[in-house]
């Protein structure tokens, strides 16, 4: 048995260490303070699949990334950890997408690459934490999708079974492949970036960066085709540009507010159900909740 | 991200030096593996990338997961049941993941799977390594014990063996018994011939073995029976697949804690010879020896380095009379002489790599095709100064080791005695090295030599004839000032031609040499990179000359006969 496996993963500013210039004056993320990793949770979920490729022989890992020109790099860390190719879906029409723009654009490129057996992603990226972009996916696709996994106990037949984390345990589920996975944090760490495979892919770049770089080595290209790393565009993956990027987002950002933390002021509650009652009213009525 | 590579700049500043061009010329012999290797360098600087790139994977290992590792490492140590060896739980993590990472067997040719690294990178990552976990560099390092099979073993055992080391199996150097320590001619354990079977076997007790459950052992044995010395010593490798090797016990150690260091039955183990007989002590365990003396040496910078950055935070951290620490005299002149004295040890490390990698790549060479005289000449005058620099440089660098130790305890005051800081465990960890591979007290027996035949100062004088900046003019003073000393110490130690009055000295001696040579290479770093290396050798030369001074004043005002209050009563 062998899978066709797709890793979606996402570049991302590296939030969790973030400094005093983190954000601009405007409100806004300063990307240039912060550097661009590979989304933890899709370390994760790349991990998984390394997992399934090491216990079927054959299998095949793609990685499917969304962003910029310089997130090709996520591309890289993706072979030089045992991934078997990687795809850069860039354009400018992407930019500025939401969720359900993403979601599409990364649809289309899948029924692009074609035939799969199974997706996995980061259960959420670092700097939406909106954990939509999976599940709708697997909406688009018309699979199943298995959300929060921590980890892929089994693969029989057509059948996967997955260990989830949730709140209040674990749950075990079965589901019938293809279908989407959503990788949790706490999962198996990723392993470390393999010097051979280092080695071997260092010069990969797409199209766009043998453009623009200065690049020593040219004919390398020619000689080593596995080092032209993929590159799509909206028409690429035959997307109406009009639901991609901004033009396809419903979601409108009306403001940014920087949120300083202060506990100020305290209250001492009674244990007893009346003054709880009082606290949710208060609660719903300044709209903290609801 | 913790990168124990990127974060310390003097890396990449050894890594640069103008002699690795000829280096990687001969390690990669004109890069014809890129036709078969698809992980081969395309050219000179492509290597060094690779190098670079390479390294920076040890580093975020080290930082990410061995280091922090490391306590618990310390804490739990392997256990033995049953005649097995079991890792800490940590170790074996570690393990695993610079398996995953193809790290293992760095050094080997690409034709046994391996990485073709020259010695600096390699060292650089044993420094890295030892930075995070001492304990782990020592289980780690032993991969090395592969390249006596290269050397020595034929091709059948080069095949079998190098790659499963390359594929992440475990090596040990089984030398040391009950009695025979630094005294390796003394080994007793017996390697028998059974003609019928066309097999040897081995029987006996092994004492003091690092790692010593490992998968492929190198096994120091008496083949020739009736014999007493080095001339009846083989080498063998026994694979533990074949049994026949079981622990006894594993040592209740001061330090390096996650290292097992086993006491080895051999019952009738099967074993296969390597090389010659009778060469095993004389030749193999000598070549062995170097590499490990290496490996101690990187593993004693590490230590420098993590002893020295931990006083550092601490000095900046704590607080007394309204200020933090580190801004009293008192202790910013300690930590100063510790950043030059892991400076000084890292530039003797990374110098002596050099000389190793290029005649080591020479002898490699020898091996396929007949060297041109010059070639010889290259071979012979670095050969000569690896042989020379091993043990000044090991005897140095441990040393160092254990002061920066003892001090960064020292600058963490009362808490450095408590186990809650990883200062302490850096003191009982760095305890070893200066005893291990080779004392210091042996190191100097082997150096000695070439203070007498000038060997040092031989090179001292190459440095001293390489130009500084005028900036940096003062300080070369101050060494050729140091320099002469020297020459004057070792005339009148040599004259009396007295042996027991030059051993009596000889640690004087090597000392000396060894601070004129920090110094001069620090001096040389420092002329390339001021920003990285300027402090470390005004300061490091600045305690050379106070050093060096002191031994030329004990010895100036002393005389044979003084020998005499020191030596015992042996009569009684």
């Amino acid at each position: 048995m062998a899978f066709n496996i797709i890793v979606l993963a996402k570049q991302v500013p590296d939030t969790r260490n973030v400094g005093k210039d983190a954000m601009k004056a405007d409100g806004t993320v300063n990307r240039a303070a912060l550097p661009a990793i590979f989304n933890p949770e899709d370390l994760n979920a790349m991990e998984q699949a390394l997992g399934i490729k090491e216990q079927f022989p054959g299998s095949t890992i793609t990685v499917l990334t969304m962003g910029p020109g310089r997130a090709a790099d996520i591309l890289r860390e993706g072979l030089f950890r045992g991934a078997d190719d990687g795809v850069l879906l860039t354009d400018r029409a992407f930019a500025g997408a939401d969720t359900l723009a993403t979601s599409y654009a990364l649809s289309m490129a899948i029924r692009k690459i074609g035939k799969f057996d199974l997706i996995l992603a980061g259960r959420q990226a670092i700097d939406g934490d909106t954990a939509q972009v999976g599940p709708q996916i697997a909406e688009k696709l018309g699979i199943p999708q298995i959300t929060y996994a921590e980890n892929i106990e089994a693969i029989k037949g057509d059948r996967i079974i997955v260990k989830r984390r949730l709140d209040n345990g674990v749950e075990v589920v079965e589901c019938p492949l293809p279908t989407l996975i959503t990788v949790n944090g706490s999962a198996r760490t990723c392993r470390p970036r393999n010097a051979k495979l280092l080695l071997k892919y260092k010069h990969a770049k797409t199209v766009t960066e043998r453009q623009v770089e200065n690049l020593d080595y040219i004919d390398i290209y020619n000689s080593h085709p596995y080092l032209n790393l993929t590159e799509w565009s909206v028409a690429d993956v035959q997307a109406d540009s009009k639901l991609c990027g901004l033009s396809g987002s419903p979601t409108k950002v009306k403001k940014i507010e920087n949120v300083v933390f202060q506990a100020k002021e305290s209250k001492r509650l009674g244990d007893n159900d009346v003054e709880i009652d009082e606290l949710m009213r208060e609660l719903i009525e300044n709209h903290t909740i609801g | 991200m913790a990168n124990f590579y990127t974060d310390t700049p003097q890396f990449k500043h050894y890594l640069q030096h103008p002699l690795m061009k000829r280096i990687v010329e001969l390690k990669e012999r004109n890069y014809t593996d890129r036709q078969t290797y698809d992980y081969a360098p395309i050219d000179f600087e492509d290597a060094m990338d690779s190098y670079d790139k390479v390294l920076e994977v040890v580093g975020e290992i080290c930082g990410e997961i061995i280091e922090p590792n490391a306590e618990e490492v310390d804490h739990n140590g392997p256990t033995v049941a049953d005649g097995r060896v079991t890792y800490a739980k940590n170790t074996q993590e570690n393990l695993d993941a610079l398996n995953k990472a193809g790290l293992m067997g760095m050094r080997f040719s690409r034709k046994y799977g391996g990485l073709n690294f020259p010695m600096v990178p390699y060292m650089i990552s044993a420094d890295i390594v030892s930075r995070a976990d001492a304990s782990f560099q020592n289980i780690w390092m032993l991969q090395d014990c592969g390249e006596t099979i290269y050397e020595f073993g034929d091709e059948v055992q080069k095949n079998k063996y190098i790659p499963r080391v390359v594929n992440g199996q475990t090596m040990s150097m089984d030398l040391t018994e009950p009695d025979a320590g630094s005294d390796l001619q003394a080994v007793m354990l017996k390697a028998s011939f059974n003609e019928a079977e066309n097999q040897w076997y081995l029987n006996g007790v092994k004492r003091f073995i690092t790692n010593g459950d490992s998968d492929i052992h190198l096994v120091l044995a008496r083949s020739e029976e009736g014999t007493k010395d080095a001339r009846g010593l083989s080498m063998f490798i026994y694979d533990k697949n074949s049994g026949g090797v079981t622990v006894r016990r594993i040592e209740n150690k001061m330090g390096i804690k996650g290292a097992p260091t086993c006491e080895l039955v051999f019952r009738n183990a099967k074993a296969e010879l390597v090389g010659s007989r009778r060469m095993g002590l004389i030749k193999y365990v000598m070549s062995l020896m170097n590499g490990a003396r290496l490996g101690i040496m990187a593993q004693s910078v590490g230590l420098c380095e993590a002893a020295t950055r931990e006083a550092y935070q601490y000095a900046t951290e704590r607080r007394q009379f309204g200020k933090a620490i580190i801004s009293f005299p008192a202790v910013y002149e300690m930590l100063a002489n510790m950043r030059a004295k892991t400076d000084a040890s890292r530039s003797i490390l990374y110098e002596t790599c050099r000389f190793v990698d290029i005649y080591k790549e020479l002898e490699d060479i020898a091996r396929e095709r007949k060297l041109s005289p010059e070639e010889r000449e290259e071979m012979k005058y670095y050969s000569r100064l690896a042989d020379a620099f091993t043990p000044l440089g090991k005897a140095m660098s441990s040393e160092f080791a254990n002061q920066n130790a003892y001090d960064a305890i020292q600058i963490h005051g009362g808490s450095g005695y408590m186990k809650d800081y990883k200062c302490e465990r850096l003191y009982r960890d760095a305890r070893i090295t200066n005893i291990y591979e080779g004392t210091t007290q042996l190191q100097v027996v082997a150096a000695i030599r070439h203070v007498t035949t000038g060997t040092y100062l031989q090179r001292i004088g190459e440095y001293a004839a390489m130009p500084v900046s005028p900036e940096l003019e003062p300080l070369k003073k101050i060494l050729l000032k140091m320099t002469e000393m020297y020459a004057k110490l070792v005339e009148r130690v040599t004259a009396p031609k007295d042996e027991e009055y030059l051993d009596f000295h000889a640690r004087r001696l090597v000392e000396c040499a060894g601070h004129i040579i920090g110094g001069y290479l620090l001096l040389h770093d420092a002329n390339k990179n001021q920003d990285l290396f300027r402090r470390s050798a005004q300061v490091y030369v600045y305690y050379g000359r106070n050093e060096v001074v002191k031994n030329y004043n004990f010895i100036a005002q002393a005389h044979v006969e003084d020998v005499a209050f020191y030596k015992p009563d042996l009569s009684e």
